[in-house]
């Protein structure tokens, strides 16, 4: 092999997962979700770390207690909306401490690659005073995993490690390490440590204030920063007075563009070092602070260094991604450099903040050059633009398509969820009311038809497989009990599609690979009481629409699940891909209006092109003009 | 990074210059910055991996950045690779290199390139779920046009190449086979790199894609 086998090029998660290993974790959980499934998607590599994917992150929060209490080193991770579902134990865990070493990993994503918002999970370190950890690299993401655990038996207490988006899903080089043997410690029977009766409670929340006073200590410890003083070369700007205060992903984009000036790096965000921020920022006019979403180091630094200039926001927004693009355009405003001629500057507002007159800027703009520069861009950017946009759709051969076609076709209210089947929402089918948090649809079905008795039999909710497991089952019975009537859609593909296939109790299958007992939804809405429950093969488009036409018309509360595996998962059966035949064809345009992307029209005709299409033959029944034929063998 | 003439489209001579003056950059402490753009599905991921091993193989720092999730899902994805020998950010701001595993794909991410940056495109063509109707259409000039937004491209039929082993999933690789003649790499840091990324039975056809792809201009 061409490298040292000690030296590997992971990502964030992968770092996690093997520094998870180093520190001798022996219990690890999670429930999927964009940033961080590959954290427990690799723990499971290692053998000798029980891990499991729990039903929601609230529950793998609470195994991850129990198995903390046990005695276990353990680590829990989740997408950051998945702490507001686990955010109920997490609060008062704060206050109970733990047995062994327990670290939870919150993925945040801001832009929203593929989450419905970009909270600050941050605030939940604060919010809870629990320490706070944030990687700038997937080396640091294994050192700092190992160090949590450390910080969470020395102070017990549970440790937050925070990741984005681009710290978990980015490699870099990393030296792993070896495995530190424990010894097992055993669970030790303590009631006021762990039963948080409002007595015990109120001696735990003393205990925590004084481990936060410890902690406040002990976040000054070096190991728990880097400062990086420029080379006196002539790129320096430190002349200027300016330091960066700057943690996470940031780091790395404030390292290479502002490589003239002081940086402090912070790997632990709460709490604040007080005194080290104070050092770095003597002898300084303005310290600049580089972070993504919200103000939350800025408005620390801003109480403690009440003298000195902080600026953050003026320059960076708190929405979205920063990039090597933001620093070169506060670089520019700043130092007057041209890092972009030609590009528009328009973003960058030196506003009258306070330290614009403390620092000098130099302005210094190439202004002819730039010109030129612009009209190349402008046809580049005429040749390039107005291009025909690339969405995510549903597979060729997606089981959920049909579903969302007759819904259409009903014209009902389709209180919706999250997975793969939101993409029903884009067009073609732009068939979704509504999309707000896991299980959230049937509720608000529920809260609809109660609230105009009008909207009966004109609302159902639309749920997945593993979503139901996750929150779907508590609305279902709140839709039992409060004597709904409407229509419960249940799309069972047998996985969780959209963060890349994760068994589920619905499947039967442990993420250990073991066998589980198979868990299927209807019976769970049978033992709830639902008296109308129908199964139907989302492929037989007829079957599916006269199902869902006669439970939508029942004035009783009904679930109909749609069984289909996940197209990704199936093989593409051996029947020969349909034809649209160019004779028989009306040019109606009612196929693409399906939204398979097998279906294309080129040159203006509509045709099916095989190398996509999974020969499902939904499509032959869309047809009204009988233009697409199985091919008959 | 110089300019270079393509009319002659003397490739070999091409690669030559532009791999010699990835070699120089690099040597002046700068960061090579790759963007791979496609469509969710066609390998970015395992394309910027074995790029980013036989980087670190070559002796370099690397930096990788991928997509997950929702664009997967037949959406246009990018994802970036860095090397040199210190690399801070993962994402990229100016490309030095396009690799386009589609078409279109190729010139929606055409304004990302450095001004003397080099693409390679895929002559493959996806259509996309918003081609439906006769008033948007999949551009019939995309060639054209990316020639005349810089004459360092250059196109290259990998789907055909990799129909040739009966599997088009390794046009991802036979695309970085040609890829490569633009940087300064050995060849065995290119031949451990797919060794370490690929599982065991799939890289006899992954190093025959890869030669496909790198001698595709002899
Ligand atoms: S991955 Fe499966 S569930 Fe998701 S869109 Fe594709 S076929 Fe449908
Ligand atoms: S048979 Fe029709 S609906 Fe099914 S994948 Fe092929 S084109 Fe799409």
């Amino acid at each position: 092999m061409g490298i040292n086998e000690k030296i590997k090029l992971l990502t964030g998660n992968e770092a996690i997962a093997r520094g998870a290993y180093e520190a001798g974790v022996k219990f690890a959980s999670a429930y999927p979700g964009t940033p961080s499934t590959e954290i427990l998607e690799n723990i499971a590599k290692y053998r000798d770390i029980y891990c499991q994917w729990s039903v929601n992150e609230k529950v793998a929060m609470e195994a991850g207690s129990g198995a903390s209490m046990a005695g276990a080193r353990t680590l829990v991770a989740m997408k950051h909306v998945g702490l507001n579902v686990a955010a109920d134990p997490f609060m008062t865990l704060a206050y109970t401490g733990v047995g062994a070493g327990l670290v939870i990993v919150s993925a945040d994503d801001p832009h929203m690659h593929s989450s419905q918002n970009e909270q600050d999970n941050r605030f939940y370190a604060k919010f809870a005073k629990v320490p706070m950890l944030e990687p700038t690299d997937s080396q640091e993401a294994l050192d700092l995993v190992k160090a949590a655990f450390n910080i969470s038996e020395d102070f017990d207490t549970p440790v937050l490690l925070r990741t984005t988006t681009r710290i978990s899903h980015s490699r870099s080089i990393v030296k792993i390490g070896q495995k530190t043997e424990l010894p097992v410690k055993k669970y030790v029977k303590d009631s006021r440590k762990y039963v948080m009766i409002p007595s015990h409670a109120r001696i735990r929340h003393q205990a925590m204030m004084e481990r936060w006073e410890k902690l406040k200590e002990y976040c000054e410890d070096p190991g728990y920063y880097d400062i990086y003083i420029p080379p006196k070369s002539s790129k320096s700007f430190s002349a200027a007075g300016i330091g960066i205060i700057t943690s996470g992903i940031s780091y790395q984009y404030a390292r290479e563009i502002f490589d003239g000036l002081p940086i402090l790096k912070l790997k632990m965000t709460n709490p604040l070092p007080e005194n080290t921020i104070r050092e770095f920022a003597r002898n300084k006019k303005l310290i600049l602070v580089i972070e993504e979403l919200d103000p939350f180091l800025e408005e620390q630094i801003k109480l403690i260094l009440p003298g000195t200039a902080v600026a953050g926001k003026e320059y960076f927004p708190e929405y979205g991604e920063l990039s090597l693009a933001h620093m070169k355009k506060v670089h520019s405003a700043l130092f007057g450099i041209d890092f972009f001629a030609g590009q528009d500057e328009g973003n960058i507002s030196l506003n009258s903040s306070s330290f614009t007159k403390t620092v000098s800027v130099a302005g210094i703009s190439r202004k002819e050059n730039a010109a030129l520069e612009n009209l190349k861009q402008l046809s580049i950017k005429k040749l390039s633009t107005d291009l025909p946009p690339r969405p995510p759709v549903l597979c060729a051969g997606c089981s959920h398509r049909s579903v969302f076609y007759i819904l259409k076709k009903l014209k009902v209210a389709v209180m919706g969820d999250i997975g793969c089947y939101t993409l029903a929402v884009l067009p073609p089918l732009n068939y979704i009311d509504s999309t707000l948090c896991m299980g959230a649809g049937l509720g608000q079905a529920l809260g609809m038809e109660k609230a105009d008795p009008g909207l009966k039999n004109k609302v159902v909710s639309v749920i997945g497989d593993s979503t139901f497991f996750h929150s779907g089952i508590t609305p279902l019975i709140d839709n039992v009990y409060n004597n709904a009537l409407g229509l419960i859609i249940i799309l069972d593909n047998g996985t969780t599609a959209m963060t890349g296939h994760q068994v589920n109790p619905g499947v039967g299958k442990t993420l250990m690979g073991d066998d589980a007992v198979q868990i299927k939804p209807e019976a769970i809405a049978k033992a709830a009481g639902i008296k109308h429950i129908r199964v139907v093969d989302p492929y037989n488009l007829k079957k599916l629409e006269k199902i869902l036409r006669e439970e939508l018309a029942r004035n009783e509360l009904s679930l109909v699940v749609c069984r289909r595996v996940c197209a990704l998962l199936q093989k593409k059966s051996d029947a020969e891909t349909p034809t649209i035949d160019p004779l028989v064809c009306r040019q109606c345009g009612v196929c693409m209006k399906f939204g398979c992307p097998a279906i294309e029209l080129r040159d203006g005709s509509y045709v099916i092109n095989s190398s996509n299409c999974t020969n499902c033959e939904v499509c032959i029944d869309v047809c009204k003009h009988k233009a697409i034929n199985a091919v008959k063998r | 990074m110089n300019k270079i003439d393509n009319n002659s489209i003397n490739y070999n001579k091409v690669f030559k210059i532009v791999s010699e003056n990835s070699e120089s950059s690099l040597k002046k402490g700068e960061i090579i910055s790759i963007l791979f753009a496609g469509v969710g599905g066609q390998g970015i991921i395992l394309g910027s991996a074995v790029l980013a091993r036989a980087a670190i193989n070559a002796g370099y720092d690397v930096k990788v950045s991928e997509v997950h999730g929702m664009s997967q899902r037949g959406g246009s994805v990018e994802g970036s690779v860095r090397f040199g020998k210190k690399v801070f950010s993962p994402t990229i701001d100016k490309a030095d290199f396009i690799v386009a595993l589609e078409k279109l794909e190729g010139l929606r991410y055409i304004n990302q390139l450095e001004k003397c940056g080099f693409i390679l495109i895929n002559s493959y063509e996806i259509y996309p779920s918003s081609v439906s109707s006769k008033d948007v259409q999949y551009p019939v000039d995309i060639e054209s046009r990316i020639k005349e937004i810089t004459g360092n491209s250059l196109f290259i039929n990998a789907v055909e190449i990799a129909k040739g082993f009966n599997q088009i999933k390794v046009s991802n690789i036979v695309m970085l086979g040609a890829f490569s003649n633009l940087l300064p790499f050995e060849d065995e840091n290119w031949m451990d790199a797919i060794k370490e990324s690929v599982p065991g039975k799939a890289i006899d056809l992954n190093i025959k894609a890869f030669l496909a792809g790198k001698n595709i201009i002899k």
